[in-house]
């Protein structure tokens, strides 16, 4: 059934005279372009040779590639740590609306007030599950969430006269966490592993001192447990001088029961692509906001919206950049097609739903892991929040099945592979998220899979998968190699 | 309750398969006494018709692009997309997939950021283009990042002042935690003066940003100024736009090294501000100091051609701390909006486009400026976007423009470091940026109507702000 004329580089289906988009011929007073912009600053020759295709090329083309990818839409797919729910239709349509979709970000404030309206009122319900005061919806994604953070951390120590240059997490801690503090400026320490997959307490203190800017956490952590001392972690940072930054990459096991402005974090960001369904849109577009404690609110990056009353009394929405702003991260406003979704989102669930999903995300969870118990356990803790890290260290020993083997061979019966080899702590790591829009009919399908898998031989599991389009890419001569743009002499395929 | 699937009956069961009473044992290991004891302080839900009631009343309380005729600029620009763009972009098979980390299950994106990748290169001129990032902003950010790298020069940045202003906001913002020297250079004249550049460069500099055309819509001398910083050893980063290519020189062909753009124009809607794409291409020699992902074509075991995320170990989940960015999740879904929006004009079609812009645009500004009271308000040669001067506020033109239906902007005085720089006469200056899709009708209407509107103020001698 494959189209695989279709699905020929773009390049390749290219033929010269061909073409998609057609415009009407100008129709201003004709002037030599000379006139209008010198030789000099002219392209020589053609131009740009992209390609020449019809739209109905062009449609076919992606149409099918499409349908080589897996998806929500299409697949269940328990990426740990990227909780990939199910995207409402219903967001798809209204981030569409004339009023939203095509609000130019320099229309004058009185133009943008249905917008600001959202903008703000977002504002408030992330501040209110965070139990954090104040909030910044500009970054863009979760890993600038936590860069603006750390800056605006570094901005409040510089506030204070304190000269503060460690950041300190644990070795479970997303690469974002460190890659986002060598940016900040600061210098990294990160803790060992801890017997029990939670952070040591006694370790994190001793690493303490007049040095330490700020402990980060994903709290749920990377293996799906919450961290129960975090009270007395965030009272040792504090005690120390420090602050806590929450990452929440993993909120969705926690909204609506546990906030981390009551766990002790003065900061954290929120994946809104995750936790309120963005959607992913294979690789981004995210929305990384940050929520912080009030003291820390006049350093927060800019702009934001305000709320006052007018003369009649009716709400009146601004922009405002705060008194300290360590400035802008980005350009505009901020991922505001991921925002309005994520609005759209918590104004269905409201109130109750949002604590509703939480509680099913975390029973999901804990029902696939307890039906894969015999064959994938999990070293760490006993119950698990929204997603739970198994090991296949026992089937590789036993049978020399490898959690990559498993990986694969899940692609062939039709589910996306787990996250895998993270986080290190756990060998031959599966880290499962099934999320709370699966049914328990998928999730035993799913556990069905898994044990038929592991019952099946190894060599016939390492050339796995068998039923994909293509299989086991050869990543050495991809990077020994690098092929990073098509040209015309490419002969790969040959 | 929406998206939910378990009812109480597999509530029911799947408990006892897990050998416990309730839903709370799970939430166990969350101290008691750190537990929510009260709902959320959150609006009840909505049903999806009193949603949609709720969204298009907050999408009538604003006025975006298709309700006046656009004619606003600052970066992000009223270019047609086709439909086909946001047919492709609305399979779920694209928007509901993520990172493509299973090269198996992910041909489909994983070969469209491949022609992404391909697609930039053939624009810029440039070797090697990553597959996303942020917004234009960023990328100039992470450009200078790369050139400090590149250079192992850390302790020096120039930039031109004719940047735009917010992506010199972004790179304070980037620089403020490294301790590196920020330099702006003014550009009073509306573009650079290629000797004060010259002179200001040294051999500290690790790289030299140019906007071309820079934020006034003005054409900068790029081929000259790229060789003013290779002449001290820096690199020369240039902030393009995406659609001028069709007429201008490309950046690699001026001598840059690291060209980046804000990817709006191509098929990207203007959703008051983002979702952006930001891009970055570069010269070969530089690929390993890239941010973000790179997709690479290789053969699966059975000598079939594919593509998979490749050199990941410039990255943060490989190298951590020591990484060439933070950067995880990227922007995709643009990137794929962008390669499916190249693809339906190809070669003629960029060029057409490129071309109806600089010809209206032209039009446009020597109409306005023969209205009294307004002149453009540089005389350097520009693309598709000029700085008109007003005799009064700014802001207060624009107020007169949109009562009679047209959308102009942004003024400059809008912007804190334009009005550092430009001083009093930000505030009487503003941009008016002219895609394809305007008509000269609708030019002469803007013009007809400024003229019938004589400014409330009305006195060409109260120049710059009223007192």
């Amino acid at each position: 059934m494959r189209n695989t004329l279709a699905t020929e580089l773009l390049f390749d289906l290219s033929q010269p005279g061909r073409r998609a988009a057609c415009y009407p011929d100008s129709d201003v007073p004709e002037r030599p372009i000379d006139e209008l912009i010198p030789a000099a600053h002219r392209l020589q020759g053609e131009g740009p040779e992209l390609p020449e295709l019809t739209e109905p090329d062009v449609i076919r083309h992606y149409l099918n590639l499409s349908t080589l990818n897996m998806s929500v839409d299409t697949h269940f797919y328990p990426l740990g740590s990227c909780t990939m729910k199910y995207n409402p239709k219903r967001h798809e349509r209204l981030a569409r609306l004339p009023g939203l979709v095509d609000l130019h970000p320099y229309q004058r404030t009185c133009d943008q007030q249905g917008m600001l309206r959202l903008l703000h009122d977002m504002q408030e319900m992330l501040a209110e599950i965070a139990g954090l005061p104040a909030v910044s919806l500009q970054p863009a994604a979760g890993a600038q969430g936590e860069l603006a953070s750390l800056l605006v951390a570094s901005a409040w120590f510089r506030s204070r006269q304190e000269s503060r240059t460690r950041v300190i997490f644990p070795s479970s801690a997303h690469g974002t966490n460190p890659a986002s503090a060598a940016i900040a400026g600061f210098e990294c320490v990160q803790l060992n592993n801890s017997p029990g997959g939670l952070v040591d307490l006694d370790e994190l203190t001793g690493q303490l001192d007049e040095r330490t800017a700020v402990f980060m956490i994903t709290n749920p952590n990377t293996l799906g447990l919450f961290e129960t001392q975090i009270e007395a972690i965030a009272e040792r940072v504090h005690d120390a001088g420090g602050l806590v930054y929450i990452d929440g990459a993993n909120m969705n096991a926690i909204m609506g029961v546990t906030r981390p402005g009551d766990f002790g974090g003065d900061m954290m960001h929120y994946n809104v692509h995750k936790t309120f369904t963005g959607p992913h849109g294979a690789g981004g577009p995210g929305a990384g906001p940050i929520a912080v404690r009030e003291d820390l609110a006049e350093f927060l990056p800019g702009p934001i919206v305000t709320r006052t009353t007018d003369d009649l009394g009716q709400p009146q929405f601004e922009l405002d950049t705060p008194a300290r702003s360590i400035g802008r991260v980005r350009s505009h406003f901020g991922n505001v097609g991921i925002l309005l979704r994520g609005y759209c989102y918590l104004r269905t669930l409201g109130r109750d739903g949002v604590r509703q999903a939480a509680r099913h995300a975390v029973l999901n969870a804990n029902y696939l892991k307890t039906l894969l118990a015999d064959v994938l356990p999990v070293p760490y803790g006993e119950h698990c929040m929204h997603e739970f890290v198994a090991s296949a260290s026992d089937l590789k020993q036993q049978r020399g099945i490898t959690a990559m083997d498993i990986a694969k061979r899940l692609l062939d019966f039709g589910f996306h592979a787990p996250t895998i080899y993270f986080p290190l702590v756990v060998p031959e790591a599966m880290m499962i998220e099934p999320t709370e829009t699966e049914s328990k009919a998928t999730l035993d399908a799913f556990a069905a899979t898994l044990h038929e898998i592991a019952g099946e031989d190894p060599e016939f599991l390492r050339q796995a998968p068998h039923a994909t389009p293509v299989s086991r890419p050869d990543d050495v001569r991809a990077a020994r190699q690098p092929v990073l743009s098509w040209s015309p002499d490419d002969d790969v395929d040959a | 309750m929406a998206y939910l699937f378990n009812t109480p009956d597999d509530i029911r069961t799947m408990l006892e398969t897990i050998g416990v009473e309730s839903i709370e044992e799970f939430f166990a290991q969350i101290p008691d006494h750190l537990q929510l004891d009260r709902p959320l302080d959150l609006p009840v839900g909505m049903s999806e018709p009193e949603l949609e009631t709720h969204l298009r009343e907050l999408a009538a309380a604003s006025h975006g692009t298709s309700s006046r005729v656009c004619l606003m600029g600052g970066g992000v620009y009223d270019h047609f997309i086709p439909a086909a763009v946001d047919e492709i972009a609305s399979r779920g098979e694209f928007y509901t997939a993520y990172t493509p980390y299973q090269a198996e299950a992910s041909q489909g994106s994983l070969q469209a950021f491949f022609e992404f990748q391909s697609l930039i290169c053939q624009l810029t001129g440039m070797d090697v283009s990553n597959a996303s990032l942020y917004e234009g902003g960023t990328a100039v950010s992470e450009a200078v990042f790369m050139a400090m790298r590149a250079t192992k020069r850390h302790d020096r940045v120039v930039v031109l002042g004719s940047l735009h202003p917010e992506y010199q906001q972004i790179l304070e913002t980037y620089l403020g935690g490294l301790g590196c020297q920020l330099d702006v250079i003014a550009t009073p004249e509306g573009a650079a003066d290629v000797q004060v550049v010259r002179d200001s460069l040294d051999s500290e500099t690790s790289c030299l940003v140019i906007q071309q055309p820079n934020v006034f819509g003005a054409l900068e001398e790029l081929e000259s100024l790229c060789q003013a910083a290779h002449d001290v050893g820096a690199l020369a980063i240039a902030s393009f736009d995406p659609i001028s290519l069709g007429l201008l020189k490309s950046p690699a062909v001026c001598g840059a090294d690291i060209a980046v753009a804000e990817g709006q124009s191509l098929g990207i809607p203007a959703q008051y501000g983002g979702p952006f794409l930001g891009i970055l291409a570069c010269r070969h020699k530089h690929v390993r100091q890239m941010p973000g992902r790179l997709i690479g074509q290789t053969v699966d075991q059975h000598g079939r051609r594919c593509f998979v995320l490749n050199l990941q170990a410039r990255e943060q989940h490989i190298r951590r701390e020591k990484a060439t960015s933070n950067i995880c999740t990227n922007q995709g879904l643009l990137a794929l909006r962008a390669t499916v929006y190249l693809a339906l004009l190809g070669r003629q079609g960029l060029r057409d486009v490129s071309e109806l812009c600089c010809r209206k645009a032209h039009y446009a500004a020597e109409r306005l400026g023969e209205l009294p009271g307004l002149e453009l308000m540089f005389s350097r040669p520009f693309f598709k976007e000029f700085t008109l001067r007003y005799h009064g506020d700014a802001t207060e033109l624009i107020d007169r423009a949109a009562t009679a239906g047209f959308d102009l902007g942004p003024a400059l005085g809008r912007f804190p470091r334009l009005r550092e720089s430009l001083g009093e006469a930000a505030d009487q200056a503003l941009l008016v940026a002219v895609t394809e899709q305007r008509t000269r009708q609708e030019i002469d209407r803007l013009v007809e109507s400024l003229a019938a509107t004589p400014a409330t103020s009305d006195t060409p001698q109260t120049l710059g702000k009223p007192a």
